[in-house]
């Protein structure tokens, strides 16, 4: 039986080398109950920690913004900021805060939200230790350079400029003058920690405990989320369902097409390719609403070719001629808005968005976009390069679409090429550190809904945000102006005056506003986004 | 053959170096991984210093692939940006996978080998023709359009099946997915299956074996097929590896959270640990399948000896 000898050989060799390989049985994850009344909602697995000081984009963030509520909220329609926890935020120099808390909030754990569950959390967001990488929204806070310096450890504990005065009550000192500082505090990294966050920090990641209107029932990471309304939640925006199932989707296309099976209730991404379907697959289930986010082109002010004078025109020029309205239509199936200024239509007029304050220089115009780019001694190079990058979000289309229409006003099918970068990592770490040349892809997803976050992070001389390196005195003084004023109209109007300069240089030429796109199910109601592109959970209705 | 399994077995080690190394490098090519955490923006220098201190990415590559050896032998695969250990995400994702891999390889086998046998015997007749048309058809075919035309019908239009499977993934979910998974490897295996039957058909021993007066039935099994395999186990074992690292576009359309998913996110968001990680369990797969193989010839066909 020399078979039988071979087999028995090929057996021993297989499980001595199966043993090498073997990697523990899976966990089983709990599948949350088919209760009446949840909405079953698309989701992407969230690219850090689910912690609120160290959640940086709308994934994680979506499930913070049912988790928790801050000191204030942003209403979803008007994107007002609304003490929520906060009874109130007083200052007589808009740079020393007291900050009252109403009372009776909790947990869901049962803690009492008090003033020190702000502070300590705040605290913990800030300490260069924790790795939070929304660190730098406490970078106002007095103290901050020596709980988070650049270099080296830090050196101290606790921010200074944060004084715990009773349960109920806490003061903030701030580095500057910053008169709608209050209204940041929407942002989810402000949220309260309780007790339970900092003792078992494991058990806390592995299910959040939060005050907001929901908690965690089951959270098996990277597939599925379930939570559940929470009956003890003090606020006013109670859940008007039973729950949320949040389910982690390889892709948006599987995503649609479940909603499509009737097999899910929300998908608030509509995957570009379904765009042109989703108005008759839908009808009026389908949601297109802005958002506050801006795309842009951005320049290398460090390299002195793009920062010399006369260079405003040729960028003036290359706004002129990119047909903003005809690739919005064709491109993006009318989810972006041509822009007309720095900002987002959310903030509304009152808030700071000014509808044509670009100009002349963010209209079409073949012929003059020719006249200014040769008055400004033309293209460095002969040929504007825009970088993007070409893992996500369907960049190459409109890079391509947006060098056709160069191309086409300039005639010359040599003016503008894109050049794709691999991941986004590899993007951003480019931008991030001076190295690229020629034009890329930026974008700003505002992280409040105030004027000020579109214009100081992204142009301020030497702003975290700025990869460009544009720097503008006369800018930079309006700004600190703007953040001075005590009066919210006039700190608008002055931030507006600071837009202006922007128009003036063209320091990055604003492409489109991007809107929201959500389709839902005929089995819930009540479905918006807000502000953020996020849904508002706790208001859907399941019929 | 002992001296010849262990001498395989150690042939492996410089491999799974090797491999492992180059995808290392591969990933570490791909620029600085942390800048992408910040989204838009960029990440303050403090906050990304520490990060890249507690990835180890500070310091050179070298020394990096070293710890991260040194780690694997101890079972530590490091951990993920989302603050997961890359064990962890083993562990959910490649018992889904390897569900998925068996029931693409059970269809394989049972199907892609049965129409091989029947149309190797019956060559040139109206069967072997629509059945190679039909093999012509489903290789000409990219896997995704099979797999989205069949979500979309199944799926939405005649709502037989899920368009997706669920988390837990059951294998009455699997049978579709598998199925398109297995599509164009069940195309290879039958004609190559074909191609064997019909040309071992004439062969002395074939010819031999009838004439001894063997029932057909054993004719076909034990001696025409058992010989005839020995190509198709080639195929198969190698494709068994090949599945489960490819499974990247069927795991993405039916939303299966299993080994192709977490690569693709790991490369995404270039997750060093993450892509290592499951390629070196991958490599491993690889290199133990075709051991498998070449054990495999010698149970099929006594001839074959081993030094």
């Amino acid at each position: 039986m020399r078979g039988a000898t071979h087999a028995k050989w090929a057996a021993c060799a297989v499980t001595v080398a199966l043993a090498a390989t073997a990697c523990g049985g899976g966990g089983g994850n709990g599948g949350g109950g088919d209760g009446s009344g949840i909405v079953g909602s698309s989701w992407g697995d969230p690219q850090n920690p689910l912690e609120p000081a160290n959640t940086n984009e709308v994934q994680g963030g979506k499930v913070l913004d049912m988790l928790f509520r801050g000191l204030v909220r942003y209403d979803p329609k008007t994107g007002e900021a609304k003490n929520m926890v906060a009874e109130k935020i007083d200052t007589k120099d808009s740079q020393s805060f007291t900050v009252k808390i109403k009372d009776g909030w909790k947990f869901s754990n049962g803690e009492k939200v008090t003033a020190k569950s702000f502070v300590d959390a705040w605290n913990y967001g800030a300490h260069l230790k924790n790795n939070q990488k929304n660190a730098y929204f406490f970078g106002y806070i007095e103290g901050y350079d020596k709980v988070h310096p650049e270099k080296g450890d830090a050196s101290a504990e606790t921010l200074s400029g944060l004084k715990v005065v009773d349960d109920t009550t806490f003061t903030v000192k701030l580095t500057q003058k910053f008169s709608t500082w209050p209204k940041t505090l929407g942002y989810p990294a402000f949220a309260p920690l309780p007790k339970a966050f900092y003792d078992d920090h494991d058990a806390w990641l592995a299910k959040p405990v939060g005050n907001g209107p929901y908690t965690v029932d089951s959270y098996a990471k990277g597939s599925k989320m379930s939570l559940r309304k929470w009956d003890g939640y003090s606020g006013a925006d109670k859940a008007q369902n039973g729950g949320v199932d949040l389910k982690v989707y390889t892709d948006n296309n599987t995503a649609y097409t479940d909603l499509m099976a009737g097999n899910l209730d929300l998908v608030d991404d509509v995957p570009a390719s379904q765009l042109k379907n989703a108005k008759s697959d839908l009808g009026d289930r389908y949601i297109n609403t802005p958002a506050g986010i801006i795309q842009t082109l951005a320049f290398p002010f460090y390299d002195s070719k793009w920062s010399k004078s006369g260079m405003e025109k040729v960028r003036q020029g290359l706004s002129m001629a990119i047909n903003r309205d005809q690739i919005t239509d064709t491109i993006f199936q009318k989810t972006r808005t041509p822009a007309t200024d720095w900002t987002s239509p959310v903030l509304g007029e009152a808030g700071g968005y000014k509808e044509g304050l670009c100009g002349d220089a963010c209209k079409y115009d073949a012929g003059q976009a020719k006249k200014l780019i040769s008055d400004g001694g033309g293209i460095p190079g002969g040929t504007l390069k825009i970088t993007y990058n070409a893992d996500t979000g369907s960049h190459k289309e409109w890079v391509d679409a947006v060098c056709n229409s160069i191309n086409k006003a300039l005639g010359n099918d040599k003016s503008c090429v894109g050049s794709p970068v691999g991941t986004f990592a590899d993007f951003r770490s480019k931008a991030s550190q001076q190295k690229l040349d020629g034009a890329w892809r930026a974008g700003w997803q505002m992280d409040y809904p105030l004027i000020q976050n579109f214009l100081q992070p992204l142009y301020y001389t030497d702003a975290p945000s700025n990869d460009g390196k544009w720097s503008d005195k006369k800018f930079d003084e309006l700004v600190d102006k703007a953040n001075a004023e005590t009066d919210t109209a006039k700190a608008v109007s002055t931030f507006q005056d600071a837009e202006k300069v922007l128009a003036e240089q063209m320091a990055v030429i604003p492409l489109w506003y991007q809107n929201g796109s959500a389709g839902y199910s005929d089995r819930i109601s009540d479905v918006a986004l807000n502000q953020f592109s996020v849904p508002v959970y706790n208001e859907i209705k399941v019929s | 053959m002992g001296r010849y399994v262990i001498r395989r077995l150690l042939q492996m080690i410089p491999v799974f170096f090797g491999a492992t190394l180059l995808i290392f490098l591969m990933v570490n090519v791909m620029g600085d991984p942390v800048a992408g955490l910040c989204g838009d923006r960029k990440c303050d220098p403090a906050t990304a210093a520490q990060l890249k201190k507690e990835f180890g990415l500070d310091k050179p590559v070298w020394q990096q692939y070293a710890t991260y050896m040194g780690n694997v032998f101890t079972g530590d695969f490091g951990t993920a940006f989302n603050g997961q250990k890359v064990t962890e995400l083993m562990s959910t994702a490649f018992p889904l996978t390897i569900r998925l891999t068996l029931v693409a390889i059970v269809f394989e086998i049972v199907i892609g080998i049965s129409l091989g046998v029947v149309t190797g015997l019956r060559r040139g007749r109206p069967v072997d023709t629509v059945v190679l048309l039909l093999t012509l058809v489903v290789i000409a075919i990219p896997t995704f359009v099979t797999g989205l035309l069949l979500q979309l019908l199944l799926g939405v239009e005649w709502g037989v099946m899920k368009p997706s499977v669920s988390s837990e993934a059951p294998v009455n979910e699997l049978i579709v997915p598998g199925l398109v998974l297995a599509s164009v490897s069940l195309a290879y295996v039958t004609r190559l299956t074909r191609t064997s039957i019909a040309e071992n058909r004439r062969a002395d021993y074939v010819r031999t074996a009838i004439a001894k007066g063997l029932p057909r039935r054993r004719v076909i099994t034990r001696h025409l097929l058992r010989n005839s395999l020995i190509p198709v186990v080639t195929f198969i074992g190698t494709d068994i590896g090949a599945l489960m690292g490819g499974a990247i576009v069927t795991e993405r359309i039916f939303n299966i959270h299993g080994v192709g998913f977490q690569l693709y996110q790991g490369i995404l968001r270039q997750s060093t640990q993450t892509v290592v990680g499951f390629v070196t369990v991958l490599v491993l797969v690889f290199l133990v399948a075709n051991l498998i193989v070449d054990l495999l010839y010698a149970v099929l066909d006594p001839r074959i000896r081993y030094a």
